[in-house]
């Protein structure tokens, strides 16, 4: 695999949630059933059930369904951010990077944590200042309502549907390979899973998911190290030196090399990653959780110290294996060390809990990667939920007029019709490379989602007809990027050679949204447009001192 | 909340130095993780020996692991920090401002 491939597949593993993108997506081979990890999966199911009841209790109004009431702690929220990034994918993907690649999987992660730092210097406190229930909120606060709001809900529930399938063929074939479920089995049951979840217990009760994922993937990962350091008298040097031994790069592994041989990919994937990840609306949606300011800024603290933490054991795992996994015929198909890893490439970590922790501590494991993606998915059909009910609904097609209950009603059936969406997209595209659904999902967000965003917050100049061309551009350079790209235009179209040379489109079609919105921003001369940056002195007040925004509500 | 407020709150000058002095430290630290961050990356570009440089002589680990540990603690501070800041100087200049302008 040259480096770029392994970008691709990086890209894809680290971004959907799917285990088995390196292996380019192929169906993965169904395994004997597990019963330990579904044993330990039921536990969880049972617990969060539990949860829902309780959360269902609470959630009356549609603050506490879209935002828990505001009423989540910043160290609660900082766990459930964590959880939505430290998905069953890093722990597969990263760890597998470095079992195959050496430091350059460290390297490598580095690059998906600098952006979380930059999210709360630049974002937080004022996402949290303006916004309420959806980042349309914010985009809309002083621009045209049915433009830029119906915009934004457009780009939140594209993004939602595609990370959709993405998650759900990711836990489809996770699960096929992890508990020896069918399929289609295994797609049902997330997409019954998260309709009960967010319909019940709304925000709530998706947080709590989220956070005691977190907690079981930190306590999963934390035993993992100290059971395998055990084998190497606690020494990551002699850790190193036995993984030098016995990888067949030798000494190669502990410099940087492959990976980096194409810098362009490196930085393009860490933007289109980094403000991706901050143009996801089921992201955005955790600053709208807690009461104010200062918890929006504790919760990104908590968060970042947890995903950092969690990064540095999942590379020292890969290293690791390299011995543990690495050399134990066990692991191999056919029992040939160095040939083709059982279950394929993104398997080191799982194979590294059987070795030290035998199967209890692999069901453990397995239970806890499930887990993640019901954490995510129910996330997103939370944000999908979110955009159709109080964007579409009440403030475009109600224009404001809609009440409590019935905005709430709408809410609720469209959590039911996403999660069906979801089902069926899911099953349907079981046997499809759907690589390119990666790039397209983070492309958006990083391209139309997010430069709307920052510069509704930052820019006074920023106008409805700015915006929206901009954000059109963004969102069709975006995606034809992604078209000339070698996940379409090679694998899915056929051709011989792509067109555009990377994976990610984010390094080019982010500028471009740019310059387009400032252009069409400062030629603006109508009417609207001074109305729009007349609004953003006092808009500006408000982000900075949090007058007047959403509080919590009282429980 | 009546408009009025927000002309008060920009009216007053404590404003224009809370909202200073906090964007100043904001983009300073973003300056700090950005340039560490590429910077790290145009080491393994263009210097990959380095990277590859023992610890100390005989050891396998390379400069490399410590570098990019320091990355991630290192910035990890730095958001401590940043809350730090905020949440307890800025924070009471924030409520000193909202105070004056809703009496």
């Amino acid at each position: 695999m040259n480096a770029r491939h392994l970008y691709a597949a990086l890209a894809v593993v680290l971004a959907s949630g799917t285990a088995f993108a390196a292996d380019a997506l192929g169906a993965a081979q169904k395994q004997p059933l597990n019963l330990t990890a579904i044993g330990m999966f039921f536990i969880f199911v049972m617990t969060t059930m539990g949860i829902t009841y309780w959360a269902a209790s609470r959630t009356k109004s549609t603050a506490d369904f879209y935002t828990a009431g505001g009423g989540i702690t910043g160290f609660q929220n900082g766990l459930a951010i964590a959880g939505d990034y430290m998905s069953a994918a890093t722990l597969l993907g990263l760890s597998a990077m470095t079992f195959s690649k050496g430091l350059d999987g460290f390297i490598y992660a580095i690059g998906f944590f600098v952006g979380w730092p930059v999210i709360l210097f630049l974002m937080a406190e004022r996402l949290r200042n303006l916004g309420k229930f959806t980042f349309a909120d914010i985009a809309s606060y002083r621009l045209d309502q049915g433009t830029i709001r119906t915009f934004a809900a457009f780009g939140s529930l594209t993004v939602v549907c595609f990370y959709l399938i993405v998650q759900m063929v990711g836990a489809g074939q996770l699960i096929k390979l992890l508990f020896g479920l069918d399929y289609a089995t295994a797609v049902v049951v997330v997409g019954v899973l998260m309709v009960v979840y967010v319909t019940f217990g709304g925000m709530i009760a998706t947080t709590w998911v989220q956070i005691i994922k977190a907690c079981l993937m930190l306590f999963g990962g934390t035993v993992l190290l100290f059971l395998a350091l055990s084998q190497f008298g606690f020494s990551l040097e002699t850790a190193a030196q036995k993984a030098v031994e016995a990888h067949k790069d030798g000494i190669k592994i502990m410099g940087t090399g492959s990976l980096m041989a194409d810098p362009v990919t490196a930085v393009s994937l860490s933007l289109g990653l980094v403000f991706g990840t901050a143009g996801l609306p089921h992201i955005m949606m955790r600053f709208f959780t807690v009461p104010n300011a200062k918890e929006a800024r504790k919760s990104v603290f908590v968060a970042s110290g947890c995903i950092g933490y969690f990064f540095m054991v999942v590379c020292a795992l890969g290293l690791m294996a390299i011995v543990i996994v690495g050399t134990n015929p066990d692991f191999y198909e056919g029992g040939k060390v160095g040939g083709k890893l059982i279950g394929g490439g993104n398997m080191p970590v799982m194979h590294l809990a059987k070795a030290v922790g035998g199967n209890l501590f692999l069901g453990f494991m397995s239970a806890v990667a499930f887990a993640t993606i019901l954490a995510v998915v129910s996330g997103l059909a939370l944000a999908g939920a979110s955009s159709i009910a109080h964007d579409i609904y009440a403030r475009v097609i109600r224009k404001g007029t809609a009440s409590e209950a019935e905005e709430m009603r709408v809410s609720k059936l469209a959590t039911i019709a996403l999660g069906v969406v979801a089902v069926l997209l899911g099953i349907l595209f079981e046997k499809q490379n759907i690589a390119f659904l990666v790039g397209l999902t983070f492309g958006i967000a990083a391209s139309a989602n997010f430069p709307i965003l920052i510069l509704s917050m930052y820019w006074k100049g920023l106008t409805t007809r700015g915006a929206l061309l901009g954000g059109l551009a963004g969102l069709i350079s975006a995606v034809t990027f992604v078209v000339l790209s070698k996940a379409v235009w090679v694998v899915v179209l056929g051709n011989q050679e792509a067109i555009f040379p990377y994976e990610q489109p984010a390094l080019f079609s982010m500028p471009l949204a740019f310059f387009f919105t400032w252009l069409f921003s400062v030629t603006d001369s109508s009417a609207r447009a001074q109305t729009d940056k007349s609004g953003y002195d006092d808009q500006y007040v408000r982000s900075q001192t949090g007058i007047g925004a959403a509080s919590a509500s009282a429980h | 909340m009546s408009v009025d407020i927000y002309k008060k709150v920009r009216a007053n000058p404590k404003f224009a130095e809370l909202e200073g002095k906090r964007s100043r430290f904001a983009l300073l630290l973003t300056a700090i993780v950005m340039v560490s961050y590429y910077g790290m990356m145009m080491v393994v570009a263009f210097a990959p020996d380095f990277m590859r440089t023992p610890i100390s002589a005989g050891s396998t680990l390379t400069i490399g692991v410590p570098v990019g540990a320091v990355i991630i603690i290192g910035s990890w501070l730095l958001t401590g920090w940043f809350v730090s800041r905020a949440n307890g100087e800025f924070d009471s200049m924030n409520n000193e401002i909202v105070r004056e302008a809703t009496k």
